[in-house]
């Protein structure tokens, strides 16, 4: 039995981590076949450093995603302590009216942010790419914030302002720091479906920038350059060193929590 | 965690700055410009222009190549602001839209037709383009633009059949039926895009592609739906992948991508029927842009010779530039899939607005058609969506009571 569901965990993982691995093992390929390995280079790397196509595109990836974030993280913040502040019925209503934009399909999304700059006469670029991504991050962070005021004591604020603070004092002392997590959460949660997105930045983005997986898409003509392979290989070592350092350094602190916590116990 | 980000961010950004100063003084194929005095004129002024253009369509590659825009750029002084698109629809999809500013865009034939007569192109003043001289009179006077006004050609190609030698008797092929013939079936890989697909359908059916008829697009509708269970697949550049790897015997496709994936398999093998389609892509200015000398200096540079032959062997497809086309490698010129003889070959012409409407919803009809799909399945969905949805909250609500009972 044991075996059996050992097994079948490794069954999933394979099957999660196989496109990856086929992927990564093709951005090491001589040729530019992704069917045939003729030998091992690391040109493909070297290449992609010197692609301005492709490099630009990634920059101009990255600065979308962390500016859009930036701003969805303010404006969601703000959004999900008011929202929290309102009465029962109202804040049904505006939870569910924020859940919307998250349920649409980001076709909709697209085309309805692409029509409404038109509209208002707005040359499509980097104001408009980063607008459209705020408006599908600001849900995200509202819904990662939200839990978190939710199991904060509200009494903690009240202590707060009893024993002196202001309340922009208090917001920054006791209020943030309570919801610290869940903001980091939604802003990292942000920059993901920033760099993600495909469908909203198609239709938002102009003449002059485009992001990756605009770029990415364009080359299925004639043939996606392994360059996207090194680069996503790229891309995948980086995220798993993070995870892994941010994991080492989570564990870390809990252990050294839990012994404090010990040590503190037996005096 | 955001530290992490943003130092990882910081290295990514250095990096890039760096290696962009390195690549331009660096070339590994030696390019000579004719005139260089008339490259000079937008010199410290600041002018950008935005390209838009098929993706890996110009020889981008400065460590064992060339970057040819960035050469652009240093000799110019001009930026190009260079973005891509998958496809004519799509670039026409983003003109039409609004929004955008291009300067120079690339679209084939048949989409070059539609822009000209819906206004969407200027006319282009030639003078400025002295390297015209150069693109072969077979490319001029095309049916798309008659008076050679508004287009300049960077490549051309023709459909054919590139086939597996140990698949299929090269014998056997003799025209566009091999398409339709019941011994490959399951080996047959088919164009995805509705345009393509109907001229193949056409052309087996005796027709022409540029047709308007209504029953004969019926009835290639039907031919399509008869071919359907012996494809493959329905692929862009997966072609590529399958083809390779020896996954299918028989694609059509493009004389440039044969010629690339018959280097990289020596069993692949190239077929062109002589009823096949010609195409041109070329070098145009939308009406909307304001910086039509700069983008004629772009044109220009990219007819020059070296400049055309590097593109042309980076990307694989032919160039219409005669003196480049002298440059290529004698095994290349020589090359009949690379090179065929397209004497009497018609190109594709814009069609009017009712037959691409009705083309794209036979297309969508042949590509659905044996999954039995019906108006009352869809209503049938969503209403088993909003059943589902209404009991879980009827669900909740009855076990929220019950708990509030105890």
């Amino acid at each position: 039995m044991k075996t059996a569901s050992r097994l079948y965990v490794w069954l999933v993982y394979i099957f999660l981590y196989a496109p990856i691995a086929v992927l990564i093992f093709f951005s090491f390929n001589q040729a530019k076949s992704r069917t045939v390995f003729t030998g091992f280079t690391f040109d493909w790397y070297r290449k992609l450093m010197t692609n301005d196509v492709i490099i630009s595109a990634t920059m101009n990836t990255l600065f979308v995603a962390i500016v859009a974030s930036s701003i969805a993280v303010l404006l969601g913040t703000s959004a999900a302590i008011g929202i929290m502040a309102l009465n029962r019925k109202l804040r049904a209503l505006v939870i569910n009216v924020s859940y919307l934009p998250m349920m649409n399909p980001d076709i909709i999304t697209g085309v309805s942010l692409m029509l409404l700059f038109l509209f208002l006469r707005m040359e499509l670029g980097f104001t408009t790419l980063i607008l459209a991504h705020v408006t599908f991050n600001v849900p995200i962070v509202i819904f990662n914030v939200m839990p978190k005021l939710r199991q904060m004591d509200k009494n903690v604020y009240n202590a707060a302002l009893d024993l002196g603070c202001n309340p922009t004092q208090a917001f920054f002392k006791v209020l943030l720091p309570e919801i610290m997590p869940g903001i980091t959460a939604g802003f990292l949660m942000s920059v993901t479906y920033s760099i993600d997105d495909f469908v909203v930045s198609y239709f938002t983005s102009g003449s002059t920038s485009q992001v990756l997986s605009v770029v990415i898409y364009s080359m299925t003509r004639l043939k996606v350059s392994p360059e996207i392979n090194a680069l996503s290989t790229i891309m995948f070592v980086v995220v798993l060193t993070i995870l892994l350092i941010v994991n080492v350094n989570g564990s870390k602190k809990e252990k050294l929590e839990v012994r404090k916590i010990g040590g503190g116990s037996t005096l | 965690m955001k530290r992490f980000l943003a130092v990882a961010m910081a290295t990514v950004m250095l990096l890039s700055l760096s290696v962009a100063a390195y690549a331009l003084s660096d070339q590994n194929y030696p390019i000579n410009i004719e005139d260089m005095d008339y490259y000079q004129r937008f010199q410290g002024q600041d002018v950008e222009i935005n390209v838009y253009n098929w993706g890996e369509y110009l020889a981008n590659d400065p460590v064992d190549f060339i970057d040819v825009n960035a050469i652009f750029e240093e000799l110019t002084g001009i930026k190009v602001n260079y973005t891509l698109f998958a496809s004519n629809e799509e670039l026409y999809a983003k003109m039409k839209a609004g929004g955008t500013n291009y300067d120079v865009i690339v679209p084939s034939d048949y989409m070059i037709g539609r822009m000209i007569k819906e206004g969407m192109l200027q006319k282009l003043d030639y003078s400025n383009i002295p390297n015209y001289k150069y693109i072969g009179e077979q490319y001029k006077n095309t049916n798309f633009d008659p008076n050679n006004e508004y287009s300049v050609p960077i490549y051309w190609g023709v459909v054919g059949i590139i086939y597996n030698k140990t698949m299929v008797d090269p014998s056997e092929i003799k025209g566009w039926d091999i398409l339709w013939d019941k011994d490959y079936a399951g080996n047959i890989l088919m164009f995805s895009n509705s345009r393509d697909a109907f001229a193949l359908s056409l052309l087996d059916l005796g027709y022409s592609f540029n047709t308007t008829d209504e029953k004969e697009l019926r009835e290639a509708a039907d031919h399509l739906i008869e071919q359907k269970p012996l494809v493959q697949a329905y692929v862009m550049d997966e072609i590529y992948d399958k083809m390779e790897g020896g996954e299918a015997a028989i694609a059509p496709y493009y004389n440039g991508d044969a010629v690339l994936m018959m280097k990289e398999n020596k069993d692949l093998d190239f077929y062109m029927p002589k009823d096949t389609s010609m195409f041109v892509d070329s070098f145009c200015v939308p009406a909307t842009s304001e910086n039509r000398e700069a983008a004629e200096m772009y044109i220009n540079f990219m007819c020059e010779t070296d400049v055309a032959a590097a593109n042309s062997i980076f990307v694989g497809y032919s160039t219409p530039q005669t003196e480049a086309y002298k440059k290529l490698d004698e095994d290349l010129r020589d090359n009949i899939v690379a090179y065929p003889d397209v004497t009497g070959l018609q190109s594709m012409l814009t069609l009017p607005e009712e037959t691409n409407t009705l083309i794209d919803g036979l297309w969508t009809e042949t590509i659905a058609s044996n999954s039995g799909n019906s108006p009352w399945l869809f209503v049938l969905l969503i209403v088993g969506l909003l059943a589902a949805a209404v009991t879980i909250v009827l669900v909740r609500r009855a076990q929220k009571r019950k708990k509030n009972m105890y």
